[in-house]
């Protein structure tokens, strides 16, 4: 199934499974979301369970606080991850801290459609995962692959503090694979896409196929590529484990560069590994402008595979 | 599709009661009960709890004064009757989520303990914030109490969602919200409103409505008056005396009822003043001393307290109660330890199922009987 079926079959089966999950956001209800996220739950859950809301992030965000706290499981989408910004204060100072000063559980997810690559311009292209991470009490989930998609959310959805899940809109359709019926669910801890003994590719969401395209331009057995899947908790030894092996790390992030994601995993690298390395700790990443809209200007600012590649050619003649 | 009213989810049904709107309005209510009757004893205690919130605050003022309490002491002299009588009018079932600088009434009403309200302005251990949060930065989850954010009025969407789990679980109860004029202007309250009235949620929203935002006049707040926007969000707007701690009760009674009976949130417009600056490091210079003249003749205690002298309350006897375990609780909180420095960053994620919402105390003795039957 597509990564996009897997999340909706993700959300089905833990609404199936738990009658405190129910879903809420703008035109999830009988429309099924702006992507189809949500198709066909109203239809089998109902209005109190697959829930309209007007638009207003703020309330969407703390409201669902509110009935995490009172012991539901809200499932909250955002219809553009670009638009968080609009809810953030409650997810940053009234979701993010509720556990550290009240010891209440806000077991509630954040979907998160994120990501460019299909000309959506400046407000509907970011990747907001820094902007979570920087806030303590987020967990940050960012899965690459159909199996993930579901794993990822059902486990989510299980798990007892606010996640934002961020689920790539480029992948919802372009990306297939074999995904478990039933329950499934995949732990936060990184995953080696692919195995390599020369050099690891450290990337996430939609970053993992381009990395994967990059690594075909080498010999198998080369190039290593970690897929991260959770960034909070950032699995420190999966990395640290490969860049050890391999000695020589480039990370990838499709977010803008300064205070991104992979510029964390380089500052643990350059702290835990320094002596491991046989080269500098390389990045690719967005440069720090808003994602333009036209193709062109689009493709000038994301990373692309043949730029991963020209960035691992270097790295592993280092 | 597109043309689908909104649908209400309160309902046994799955997919939610009738629809409601303007054209298709609700069937009409029956006549709202008769305001509910208080007891001498009941009065006694609504005295009571506001004399004990300003002797406490004004016990913390001077400790602060002292050096004793580190960062800022903020209270609410003369808007004691506005937390008393709203937090007296709820069942031990409801939640208050948040009271805010001015409300220490409503835990004083829920049954937080004195000692460790305290302990919690001083920084010193304690069970309701663990040194974590100062001032009026405190709630009590044991007994359904969830403390304020800074960001205003942030939890009053969450007062919001609070209510929407109480009616999607069909269980009787109601979240109460406090918020005061300057927090009206934020969008966080505009989708607070909208969500609450469209959805009709079981929520109070108090509005204490002193005049001033710190410095800034509502006349350089806003348009249109709180009570007055309440319509167009489609809920009762209710102004009342917010220095008759009665008249606060039986509004917020009826709001609790309407909540109950399914009929979505009420907000109240408490009218009062706040006699002082926003905190101790402000001197309120900008207020004219008149006004201030004018609302201390209005003094909430002062006037509930001659009413009761007048009608028999031993007002003395209940003085020295107060002060008495004012002074036990001082004592026992100045002899508590500072928070463990290593507890600073435990539990910034749960690793299991966290705390659950206890039940308050609900002091009013007509409770059960609204109740009864039902
Ligand atoms: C979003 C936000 N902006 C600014 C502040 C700083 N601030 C704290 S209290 C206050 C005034 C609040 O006015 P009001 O709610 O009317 O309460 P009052 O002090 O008059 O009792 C301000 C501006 C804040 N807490 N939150």
């Amino acid at each position: 199934m597509t990564y996009l079926q897997a999340i909706t079959d993700g959300l089905r089966e833990a609404m199936r499974a738990d009658e405190r999950v129910f879903v809420l956001g703008e035109d999830v209800g009988a429309f099924g979301g702006a992507f189809k996220a949500t198709e066909g739950l109203y239809d089998e859950f109902g209005a109190d369970r697959v829930q309209d809301f007007p638009i207003a992030e703020s309330a969407i965000v703390g409201t669902a606080v509110g009935a995490a706290i009172a012991g539901l499981r809200p499932v909250a989408e955002v219809q553009f991850a670009d638009f968080v910004a609009c809810g953030f204060d409650q997810l940053v100072n009234v979701a993010g801290k509720m556990h550290w000063r009240t010891g209440l559980a806000v077991p509630m997810v954040l979907r998160l459609p994120s990501g460019g690559g299909f000309a959506g311009g400046p407000y509907h292209s970011q990747n907001p995962e820094a902007w979570f991470m920087h806030a303590p009490g987020l967990k940050v989930l960012a899965p690459s692959t159909p199996e993930d998609a579901k794993g990822m959310l059902m486990a989510a959805i299980a798990d007892e503090n606010p996640v934002c899940f961020l689920e790539h809109k480029h992948l919802y359709r372009r990306v297939k694979g074999a995904v478990p019926l039933g329950d499934h669910r995949t732990p936060f801890t990184a995953r080696v896409a692919r195995e390599g003994a020369e050099l690891t590719i450290v990337a996430y969401g939609a970053m993992v196929h381009a990395a994967l395209q990059a690594a075909d331009a080498f010999e198998p057995g080369r190039v290593e590529v970690l897929d991260l899947r959770a960034l909070v908790p950032l699995d420190e030894e999966a990395i640290l484990a490969s860049v050890r092996r391999t000695s020589k790390v480039l990370i990838v992030d499709e977010a803008n560069e300064t205070c991104a994601a992979g510029a964390q995993v380089a500052a643990l690298v350059a702290d835990r590994a320094f002596s491991d390395l046989d080269g500098p700790v390389r990045r690719v990443a967005t440069p720090d402008a808003p994602v333009p809209f036209s193709p062109g200007l689009e493709q000038a600012v994301l990373p692309t595979p043949d730029r991963i590649a020209e960035a691992a050619r270097e790295l592993l003649a280092y | 599709m597109l043309t689908e009213e909104p649908r209400s989810t309160a309902s046994s049904s799955p997919r939610g009661r009738a629809p409601h709107s303007p054209e298709h309005p609700p069937p009409p209510r029956p006549a709202p009960p008769a305001p509910p009757r208080l007891t001498a004893a009941d009065r006694a205690a609504l005295l009571r709890f506001m004399v004990e919130m300003r002797t406490f605050e004004e016990r913390g003022v001077a400790l602060y004064k002292q050096g004793r309490t580190p960062g800022s002491f903020y209270d609410g002299h003369g808007q004691e009757a506005i937390s008393v009588g709203a937090a007296f009018a709820l069942g031990p079932d409801d939640v208050i989520c948040s009271p805010l600088i001015r409300d220490l009434g409503a835990h004083l009403v829920r049954g937080t303990d004195l000692a460790q309200i305290i302990r919690h302005h001083l920084g010193r251990d304690n069970a309701l914030s663990r040194g974590r949060e100062g001032n009026v930065h405190f709630g009590d989850v044991d007994r359904g109490v969830i403390g304020m954010v800074s960001m205003l009025p942030d939890m009053m969407v969450v007062a919001v969602g609070l209510a929407m789990a109480f009616r999607m679980r069909r269980e009787r109860r109601v979240a109460l919200t406090f918020f005061g004029d300057g927090a009206t202007s934020p969008g966080a309250w505009h989708e607070a409103m909208n969500v609450a009235g469209l959805r009709r949620e079981p929520v109070i929203l108090l509005c204490e409505n002193n005049g001033l935002a710190y410095s800034t006049p509502t006349e350089r707040q806003f348009a249109v008056g709180p009570a007055e926007r309440a319509k167009a969000y489609g809920m009762p707007g209710v102004v009342v005396d917010g220095n008759d701690v009665e008249a606060v009760f039986a509004a917020t009674h009826a709001a609790r009822e309407r909540a109950l009976a399914g009929d979505g949130p009420t907000l109240i417009e408490a009218r009062t003043m706040r006699m002082h600056g926003h905190g101790s490091h402000d001197d309120a210079r900008y207020v004219d001393p008149a006004v201030f003249a004018a609302w201390r003749e209005r003094d909430p205690i002062a006037t509930y307290e001659a009413r009761l002298r007048a009608e028999g309350t031993d007002v003395d006897a209940l003085r020295a109660g107060v002060l008495e375990r004012l002074e036990a609780a001082v004592q026992a909180a100045l002899a508590a330890p500072l928070p463990d420095p290593a507890t600073a960053t435990d539990g910034v994620f749960a690793d299991g199922p966290g705390r659950t919402l206890g039940r308050g105390d609900a002091p009013w003795s007509g409770h059960a009987g609204p109740e009864a039957g039902r």
